[in-house]
């Protein structure tokens, strides 16, 4: 880097050179700036210092999360609402969907409990797939409006707390446990969870959060007083285009 | 030739903790709001270390309740059999699916354990400046976030057996006082691991890096 003409903000002498199309970016994990090149479509770039995937380059950020959060949707309305297993022993017969196991850990006096879990396994993961649908719905046709980027912190805030795949090893390891006293019997609201728990995971890889972020407007619309206004670095800022 | 290692701190810089876009800071004290999203800025997560070591406290007191209190009551013709989690671990064992057993005795006892210990080690490395594998511990910071959930899964089981075994007087399961306890472990470590700040590992590592560009 000897000799580099410094590009950045005044009394930095290495900060990362950029030319050309690129977008200059601080790590989440160790917050080195690092200039990144524009990538093409399905490429990856990792940080230099601690290896984090820094930018990923979706081939197709919107339609095609938005199609598998449409299908997400109505797989979920049909996990939520069909039986996840029935059981019959001695001529009795009973069954359970999630909502279900949620009252009855309530009606048995574990109301907190039903709570957590009625917040992770319908909740979290309704939340997370509207806000997404939402987000995808109205960033088609950029600018998008501010409140898309209200709905995308909700999505991300919602996302750790689906727990649709654990919820599925839950009802798996509940089946096998009451297979030892009675015959137990998978559901169609079990395998609507299987389903889920495969949908899920393709919105989110096939998801770019920055994608969006690039769509929607910018809540600093430039009417603040310039002595209070924080400046962008290293993104193109649509408030000073012409 | 080395140069320092620039961060977005060291250059009055901060990135937006929501959206990711890099800004000029106001000031060092009072950074201001983002530009594109409005979110509050902060250089580091405020309080991360603080709210990091509650959180793991409060999990810690709540592991011993949920692993000594049974988490579930199976009554057969009117007698009641208590198990605690490392009952329903040996249940499944001696019933023969040992897999099973396994999946939740990592599920359910290791790896709540191990999130904790993973972030009292993280927590006090970082209070102590230390700056080797940092890589090391950025990684393991990342396995406690991912792996976090899945200690949620006792408590489904527990949830589904309960609503689906109530065929009294025959037979009939209730949840018992330790499954609260277990699901606050769970919670809370969440949390825990959601306010440290990964950045704080590598803060402490002032020293000047071969320049790789
Ligand atoms: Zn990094
Ligand atoms: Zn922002």
């Amino acid at each position: 880097m000897t000799g580099s003409v410094p590009t950045g903000p005044s009394g930095i002498d290495n900060w990362p050179e950029s030319t050309g199309n690129t977008e200059t970016l601080a790590c989440p994990d160790c917050d080195l700036l690092q200039v990144v090149p524009e990538l093409p479509p399905g490429a990856k770039a990792g940080c230099a210092r601690c290896g984090r995937t820094l930018v990923t380059q979706m081939a197709d950020p919107i339609e095609r999360p938005l199609a598998l959060s449409i299908a997400a949707l109505l797989v979920l309305i049909l996990a939520n609402t069909a039986p996840l297993m029935g059981l019959s022993v001695v001529g009795q017969q009973a069954d359970t969907t999630i909502v279900g196991g949620s009252w009855e850990m309530w009606r048995q006096g574990q109301e907190l409990t039903a709570v957590v879990v009625a917040f992770c396994a319908v909740f979290a993961p309704a939340a997370y797939l509207l806000c997404t649908l939402a987000v995808l719905l109205a960033a088609r046709r950029p600018p998008a409006p501010r409140w898309v980027g209200e709905l995308l912190r909700w999505a991300e805030a919602m996302q750790p707390w689906s727990m649709v795949e654990v919820m599925m090893l839950g009802i798996l390891v509940a089946l096998i446990k009451i297979a030892e006293l009675a015959t137990v019997e998978p559901d169609v609201g079990m395998y609507a969870v299987g389903v889920l728990m495969l949908l899920i995971p393709a919105i989110q890889s096939s998801f770019d959060p920055e994608a969006i972020w690039q769509r929607v407007t910018w809540a600093d619309d430039g009417s603040l007083p310039a002595d209070g206004a924080v400046q962008a670095v290293g993104t193109p800022d649509p408030r000073s285009a012409p | 030739m080395t140069t320092t290692t620039l961060t977005a701190a060291r250059a009055g810089l901060v990135s937006c903790g929501t959206c990711g876009l890099l800004a000029q800071q106001v000031s060092r004290a009072a950074p201001g709001h983002c530009p594109r999203c409005g979110a509050r800025l902060a250089s580091r997560r405020r309080g991360s270390l603080e709210t990091t070591w509650a959180l793991v406290i409060a999990a810690a007191i709540c592991y011993i309740p949920a692993n000594l209190l049974p988490v579930l009551g199976t009554t057969t013709l009117g007698s009641t059999a208590y198990d605690t989690i490392m009952g329903g671990v040996v249940f499944l064992y001696t019933s023969g699916s040992w897999p099973l057993a396994l999946i939740v005795l990592i599920a359910s006892v290791m790896v709540p354990l191990g999130k904790l210990l993973a972030l009292v080690y993280l927590l006090i490395t970082v209070q102590r400046g230390s700056i080797a594998g940092n890589r090391e511990r950025t990684r393991l910071y990342h396995l406690v976030e991912f792996i976090g959930r899945w200690s949620m899964l006792d408590v489904f089981v527990d949830t589904f057996t309960v609503a689906l075994v109530q065929l009294s007087p025959l037979m009939s399961v209730q949840p018992g006082a330790g499954v609260v306890f277990f699901a606050a472990v769970v919670v809370l470590t969440m949390i825990a691991a959601a306010s440290f700040d990964p950045r704080l590992i590598w803060d402490a590592d002032t020293t000047t890096e071969p320049d790789v560009a």
